[in-house]
């Protein structure tokens, strides 16, 4: 009996290892990391200090890029052999295609993007939350048969910490598809300063802001606040001012701070802002659904409220 | 010539759903429904396909009666062919059972040599059913695709991944699910609507494509839904109004300082 964990990622790892560990000793089954790749044994050494019982570093040259077929193929030849009762993965893009495959393949089910993993007290099966309807309502999902796969967010749970035991480090041989997808090219994007999702105060530019000059200023409220100027979908998709947004479909942050400037609050915005400690709402409409949202809001015209904003917190630094 | 199938979701509208008050639960029952979002681009691009190359595009969905409206929207896009995939278990359907349907019925009318899909729906969100549909059909996947381009037998694809934008290539086929970036797509013309109207919609079932009952709706499903209900959301509502932008200004830095939130 054993839970396993999985993430290209190693941070989304380390978080997975907390939650895994938890459920493990819950549920009284044996925890396992996996790592894939080519030429991974020592990053395989290193994990086994973080909490697993066994980690199965699996090496082979088809491996040695991300692509989903060939990682799905090596995850199934595991899973067959061993049959865990769950296979826990890190949800990033890649993550989730690959649990979705891997469960295609092995006629299983599978949930994708779950906030919040659970033992289901009566079936001792996984229970699994995840926001459905854009954001609207929180779903109970539960799978019906093992291995039960499902996938976990960035920054869902505390990454775990270095421990003095170590697990007992195993070599797995598998096939691995021949990859059939080609990398050209990754073209990194740019990260200015502080990630978005690590950032401390968040600053949101919604449509009540009509210009994209029109952000230095949030940018000015941002840097006050020692935060980041971040922007809702309709901005950074479709105007293009931004590669990254805020909300269900793109960063799902988490700050201290998170203020929205002109942002009307449109239910997949707010389920990407759900989490953050303090929400502060600034738009000129006082039905704008955000201030429903909202710990503090000013019901004004933001061309007038942010430059104020400004000068009240430079005279509070002085 | 090259065929290309696009599928597409005819989705909850998130935006209009309701929550019922008393217990929290989201109304789905006779909630309003459209395209999925992602879906439009899917068919955008393939349209686009037929127009550049000469490709012929046939349009497939999953769903009930209803989802014609769907396929009647892909028609007027400017699909040539469309096709409803339905069974009384659609409402039970997890991801699973949509990507058999799907590929049982894609196989069924192909072969194809590119499957498109969006890369999620407004509803489900759930991500899964472009890379489960590869899987079925035995093709590679190219998820989050924002840049498509065919090359003889190959596609090359931009994906908007995480970490940067990640050129691919493979031989075709494959299915490629796309973002809302990759296009702008277009508003059928009056004219076309009603064209696409008059277009007939071929209809398979489970009996059709030979699906046995334990692979369908709920008992062919992997998970189940327990519940669902709208988070509370316990927040202080402290809203200012009516003030002048320099006061109220004043109010809120007081108002932060004191949570702790500012220094």
């Amino acid at each position: 009996m054993s839970i396993w964990v999985y993430s290209e990622n190693n941070d989304l790892m380390l978080e997975l290892l907390t939650k895994g560990r938890e459920l493990a000793n819950q549920l009284g089954v044996e925890l396992a990391a996996l790592v894939l790749g080519q030429d991974v044994a020592s990053k395989a050494e290193e994990l086994a200090y973080y909490g697993a019982d066994k980690v199965y570093v699996v090496e082979h040259p088809n491996l040695a890029t991300f692509i989903a077929e060939p990682h799905t193929s090596a995850l199934a030849e595991l899973v067959n052999k061993h049959k865990p009762d769950s296979v826990i993965m890190g949800a990033t893009k890649r993550g989730n295609e690959v649990a979705a495959r891997l469960a295609a393949r092995l006629n299983v089910g599978c949930v994708t993007n779950c906030t919040g993993i659970s033992v289901d007290p009566e079936t001792k099966m996984l229970l699994l939350n995840r926001l459905v309807y854009g954001g609207t309502a929180i779903s109970t999902q539960r799978c019906k048969t093992k291995p039960q796969i499902a996938t976990v967010p960035p920054r869902t749970f505390e990454k775990a910490s270095k421990t003095d035991r170590k697990a007992e480090v195993i070599k797995e041989k598998v096939e691995a598809e021949e990859p059939k997808v080609k990398v050209l090219e990754l073209k990194k994007k740019e990260v200015k300063g502080v990630r978005l999702e690590e950032a401390d105060v968040v600053v949101v530019a919604g449509r009540g802001v009509k210009k994209k000059e029109d952000v230095a200023m949030l940018e000015e409220l941002a840097q006050l606040l020692g935060g980041v100027v971040s922007y809702t979908r309709p901005l950074a998709y479709d105007l293009k001012w931004s590669p990254t947004w805020t909300g269900m479909s793109g960063v799902i942050i988490k700050p201290r701070l998170y203020i929205g400037v002109g942002v009307s609050g449109a239910i997949q915005h707010v389920a990407g802002i759900r989490d953050s400690k303090v929400i502060v709402a600034i738009n000129s409409d006082p039905d704008a659904p955000i201030f429903k949202v909202a710990d503090y809001g000013i019901v004004g015209d933001l061309y007038a409220v942010v430059p104020e904003l400004v000068k009240k917190l430079k005279e509070k630094a002085k | 010539m090259p065929k290309v199938c696009v599928c597409v979701k005819y989705s909850l509208d998130v935006s209009e759903i309701k929550v019922d008050p008393s217990t929290r639960t989201p109304v789905t029952v006779g909630a309003k429904r459209k395209t999925s979002d992602f879906d439009k681009n899917a068919v955008e691009e393939a349209v686009r396909l037929k127009e550049k190359q000469g490709w012929t595009v046939a349009a497939f969905t999953y769903g009930t009666d209803d989802a014609k409206s769907a396929l009647r929207e892909a028609l007027a896009m400017g699909a040539d062919e469309a096709i409803l995939v339905t069974d009384p278990g659609y409402e039970q359907s997890d991801t699973l059972v949509t990507s058999l349907f799907l590929a049982e019925a894609i196989k069924k009318e192909g072969p194809f040599d590119l499957v498109i899909c969006g890369e999620v729906s407004i509803d489900g969100y759930t991500y899964q059913v472009g890379p489960k549909l590869a899987e079925r059909l035995g093709i590679p996947q190219i998820t989050h695709v924002r840049k498509l381009e065919i090359k003889g037998d190959e596609v090359v694809a931009e994906r908007d991944l995480e970490e940067g934008y990640e050129i691919v290539s493979a031989k075709m086929p494959v299915v490629v699910t796309v973002t809302k970036e990759i296009n702008e797509p277009r508003y059928p013309k009056l004219m076309d609507i009603m064209k696409a109207s008059k277009k007939p919609i071929k209809t398979l079932t489970a009996a059709d494509l030979g699906i046995p009952d334990d692979k369908k709706g709920a008992a062919g499903s992997g998970m189940e839904v327990l519940k669902a209900q709208a988070p509370e959301m316990k927040r202080k509502e402290i809203i200012i109004k009516g003030k002048e932008p320099t006061d109220a200004a004043a109010e809120l830095v007081d108002l932060l300082a004191k949570e702790g939130v500012i220094k």
